[in-house]
């Protein structure tokens, strides 16, 4: 067994111990929080790395190489639970991007939180935070996966609700909890469904009897269940319901945009590269069961994999439909990464694992630099998070506008030198290819028009014309200066190492070199630049390119042309002029009535049942609690009456009737001596009787 | 010749005329009086009973009689002599009021 | 039925009542006298000489004057008190009820169906004989008892002059007594012996 195979725990192991060690210092130990933090971090990114340069290696056949670690966890009747960690080509990329995107987001964090009180606290969830998705990342087991996926999603809340005392900040925390659960709970019985068809929770096994494995899924594979459905469709179903929670898609994805209430490196961190994207991780972790012919196993079904397509595709349009009316900075990127895990969710359904994945990781990288982009201006512009009100940023912030400028050409997908558009391009590929329907290709061609037209809105917002802030003037900031700053250093860098990836990662899966592809799967695609110009790529190339170039001149036409009006006026969509167009905006800008439906419907169910479980709580067994305490005090009334009047009062009778008794009979012992001789006279006159009647009888 | 039964009946008689005194008397003297007559209804029986019995021959029926005699004119010193010893203690030979054994 | 059993039974009977139900005592003991007369003559009747005479001699000589000394000498002032205790009737009733048996078990018996036999002549050598012979043993055990029953009644009514005074003298201070006797009466003579 390899040394790092062995040692792969370290990776997680190393943050979660920089937390506990956080978690007992006091407060002002600032340096020291961030020390540990960036320290272990930096440290497990080293030993990612490592990893990463193990799984380089092929079989022989030129597979990818898969080494797992399993232990036993503990014994339950005749079955044992066991625990582990593989590593393999899925793991190892992600070992790597989640540990530098990490890296980079803390060391933004100690410039970003410098001037908050409680910085270590944050560093220590943050800590926590790492350490919980590495562990999601190196699972072997579904268990083990669960245990870190809740961690993860503890973090979440935690971090969410840093600011707790703001009530909208404590309030999302909970929101995203809930929302969460509900698909974790789904999880659960689908996990629950596996284990007891597969009878195991680990994905690969030395023994090759994993649940993702040939032989577990052969077995499975035959069996169906209630309406025909095939087992391993309603598991994975059961299972994607936990991804679309973690990871937004609709119905569940209303907590993604409220946890925008958290600080920007958490949102960045959490709700943008890493934890939303566990929820695709998972899919692609437990691909076999929703497509077996992975594992080399004939006639399983596919069906989940479509339902993933499908919801994937109405997510990336809905929230880009969305994206479209907003107007805070941080809600129009947490929309756009709504979209964008709906296209990586409709990339699994429709090309497989590489596709997916690809997307997830260059997603990861700009998606943090627009995040921490848009933290940097939010910190220029003096926590000011409305777009109406900034603008004209250009001019202060130039290394962050050009930062920013770079993810936004990556995200809309502006081509050839940026990743978003390889990414992208590889997800419409596999949906033009897809036998089962075309509507989620034009869906997917929709969602890149929108997303190309919301960036564009919001460059010409935040960064064109003049600045519009300072027209409210606030009492304590009219004396000084109420122009953007640039953000220092330690904020700026990680943005520019950001960008640097966001243009350089493309070009590892581009068609014409698909080298991720390849690691990720094992196979031998074709490279050389023919590949580009055969005629269905082609076809997408270019479809791809005039989408974003309309997109980005629909932008312009709207937002760049004239100039933006001030603060209070409406956008420009949103004129009353064009009534159709208004009632479109005005229904985008409510976020589609998702969040009113929800309040109407199961927030008010659930309210109910608490309301009636709490009467039935409080009348019901309060009230048998109480007649059994009521009970238990009459019997023990009735013992006691019991006892004094009966046991008492016979025992009592009883001495008495002997006291009486004795009382009774010393009444013969009158002391007088003539009593006592009539006595005996009748005794003798008895005795006499007696003989002779005795005599006469014998 | 009186027949047996009737001196039988006689004694009986006075034994029980003996006793009732004995047993309602207040003064003790007389009680002591009445246990004298029974005493003596008894020899009256033992000599009717000799003389009307298997074997007068064998005086046994006196010799009884004259023991019984003796036995009680022992008895009746003795008895008068606690009588007296009772008077000076209670002061009184009232029967009803020597009751100091009550129980 | 003879008619000198008659008589006398009828005066035993009559005397015997009478020494039984009158309310002065020195009465009572004169009729017990009387009553024991009549039995002396009983015996008399039934040939059986000496008891009849002792019965004179000792009864009416002795038992009888004693009576009436301890009468004399346990005589009160109190006045005139019921002659009969509380409770005579259950007396009476006891005396009748064992008179119905004594009755009942004479008139049942087949002993006094028989003939009598001749009419014996016990002379007085012939009771002493028997007395030393075969009744020796109860003699001397009678000479025994009369002896303690002689001394015995001598003590019994002897009184303690010493602390006779002595109580006499102390019975204005009972504290002096500390308590320990309930009443300030002389203590019974015979207990010091």
């Amino acid at each position: 067994m390899p040394w790092i195979v062995q040692n792969l725990w370290l990776i997680p192991a190393l943050p979660l111990a920089a937390a506990a060690a956080i978690a007992v210092t006091k407060r002002p130990h600032r340096r020291f929080a961030a020390a540990m933090t960036i320290g272990t971090m930096a440290f497990s990114f080293l030993l990612a790395l490592c990893a990463f340069a193990h799984t380089l290696n092929r079989g022989a056949t030129g597979e990818i190489t898969r080494q797992v670690f399993n232990f036993d966890w503990f014994q339950m009747g005749g079955d044992t639970v066991q625990l582990g960690w593989v590593l393999d080509p899925l793991t190892a990329v992600m070992l790597v991007m989640v540990s530098f995107v990490s890296l980079l987001i803390f060391i933004y964090s100690t410039g970003y939180m410098a001037h908050d009180g409680n910085f270590t606290r944050f560093f220590c969830f943050l800590s926590l935070f790492a350490a919980a998705m590495l562990g999601v990342v190196i699972a072997n087991s579904l268990l083990l996966f669960f245990i870190c996926w809740e961690l993860v999603g503890l973090s979440s809340y935690l971090l969410i609700g840093f600011w707790y005392h703001k009530p909208s900040a404590a309030a999302a925390a909970k929101k995203a909890f809930i929302t969460t659960r509900i698909g974790d709970v789904v999880f659960f019985l689908g996990m629950l469904w596996l284990y007891s068809q597969a009878h195991t929770l680990l994905f690969y096994d030395n023994a090759g009897n994993g649940c993702l494995e040939n032989s577990t899924l052969s077995r499975m594979v035959g069996l169906t269940t209630t309406g025909g459905m095939m087992v391993t469709t309603g598991i994975g179903l059961l299972i994607f319901c936990g991804a679309a929670g973690k990871s937004g898609q609709v119905p569940l994805h209303v907590w993604l945009p409220d946890a925008m209430e958290g600080p920007t490196p958490v949102s960045a961190l959490i709700h943008a590269a890493t934890m939303v994207a566990a929820g695709v991780f998972l899919i692609a972790r437990v691909y076999p069961i929703l497509d077996p012919g992975v594992a080399g196993v004939t006639g399983g079904s596919t069906a989940a994999l479509t339902v993933v397509a499908w919801v994937g595709a109405v997510t990336a349009v809905f929230a880009a439909c969305i994206a479209v009316a907003q107007t805070d900075i941080k809600r129009i990127l947490a929309y756009s990464t709504v979209s964008q895990l709906g296209f990586m969710m409709l990339g699994l359904g429709v090309g497989g694992v590489a596709v997916g994945m690809f997307h997830l990781i260059t997603h990861a990288f700009f998606k943090a630099l627009l995040f921490l982009g848009a933290g940097s201006v939010i910190h220029g512009c003096h926590e000011e998070q409305d777009i109406r009100k900034m603008g004209g940023v250009r001019k202060y912030m130039p290394v962050t506008f050009a930062a920013y400028a770079v993810g936004m050409m990556a995200l809309s997908g502006v081509p050839i030198f940026f990743s978003g558009f390889w990414s992208k391009d590889e997800i419409l590929h596999a949906a033009h290819r897809w036998p089962v329907s075309s509507v989620p290709f034009y869906l997917g061609v929709f969602g890149a028009l929108l997303t190309a037209f919301y960036m564009t809105r919001q460059m010409f917002y935040v960064f064109a014309g003049t600045n519009r802030g300072g027209s409210e003037a606030h009492g304590e900031h009219a004396g000084h200066a109420h122009e953007p700053h640039e953000s220092p250093a330690v904020m700026t860098i990680p943005l520019v190492i950001l960008a640097v990836f966001a243009v350089v990662l493309g070009f590892f899966g581009t068609p014409a070199w698909p080298w991720f592809q390849n690691y990720l799967t094992g196979e031998h695609a074709a490279s050389g630049l023919g590949e580009l110009f055969r005629p269905d790529i082609l076809f997408t190339l270019s479809l791809s390119t005039a989408v974003v170039a309309a997109g980005l001149w629909l932008g312009w036409r709207l937002y760049g042309r004239d100039p933006i009006q001030p603060a209070g006026e409406p956008d420009v969509l949103e004129r009353p002029d064009h009534p159709v167009m208004h009632d479109v905006f005005t229904w985008l800008k409510h976020k589609l009535y998702v969040d009113e439906l929800y309040e109407a419907t199961i927030i008010r169910f659930n309210a109910w049942c608490a309301r009636a479980c709490s009467g039935l709580d409080q009348y019901c067994w309060n009230s048998l609690v109480m007649l059994a305490g009521y009970l238990v005090v009459g019997l023990s009334w009735v013992n006691r009456a019991f006892d004094e009047f009966v046991i008492n009062l016979g025992f009592d009778a009883g001495c008495g009737g002997v006291g009486l008794g004795g009382r009774l009979l010393s009444r013969l012992q009158t002391g007088r001596v003539q009593d006592y001789l009539r006595v005996i006279g009748v005794a003798l006159a008895a005795l006499a009787l007696f003989l002779m009647w005795g005599c006469s009888a014998s | 010749m009186t027949p047996l039964p009737a001196y039988l009946l006689l004694s009986s008689l006075l034994f029980s005329i003996g006793l009732a005194g004995a047993l309602t008397r207040r003064n003790a003297i007389l009680v002591l009086l009445g246990i004298e007559l029974m005493l003596n209804a008894a020899n009256l029986n033992f000599i009717a009973f000799w003389r009307y019995g298997m074997e007068p021959e064998a005086i046994t029926g006196i010799m009884f009689v004259i023991f019984s005699i003796a036995v009680a004119a022992a008895e009746a010193a003795v008895g008068l002599a606690l009588i007296i010893s009772i008077y000076r203690h209670y002061k009184t030979v009232n029967l009803d009021k020597v009751d100091e054994l009550k129980g | 039925m003879n008619l000198t059993f008659a008589i006398l039974a009828a005066l035993t009977v009559v005397s015997a009542i009478a020494a039984m139900s009158l309310r002065n005592l020195v009465h009572c003991a004169l009729c017990v006298a009387v009553t024991f007369g009549g039995l002396a003559a009983l015996y008399l009747k039934l040939g059986a000489p000496f008891v009849g005479w002792a019965q004179v001699l000792i009864y009416v000589g002795a038992v009888a004057i004693l009576i009436v000394f301890a009468i004399l000498l346990t005589r009160s002032d109190a006045p005139a008190q019921p002659v009969v205790s509380k409770s005579w009737v259950a007396g009476i009733a006891v005396a009748l009820l064992v008179f119905g048996v004594l009755t009942r078990a004479v008139m049942t018996s087949e002993i006094t169906i028989q003939q009598p036999p001749a009419k014996p002549e016990p002379t007085v050598l012939k009771i002493g004989t028997e007395l030393m012979t075969r009744y020796v043993l109860p003699l001397e055990a009678t000479g025994l008892l009369l002896t303690a029953a002689t001394i015995g009644a001598v003590i019994i009514a002897l009184q303690e002059p010493v602390s006779k005074r002595k109580n006499v003298a102390g019975s204005s201070n009972t504290e002096q007594a500390g308590g320990a006797s309930p009443a300030p009466n002389p203590p019974i003579p015979g207990g010091h012996v």
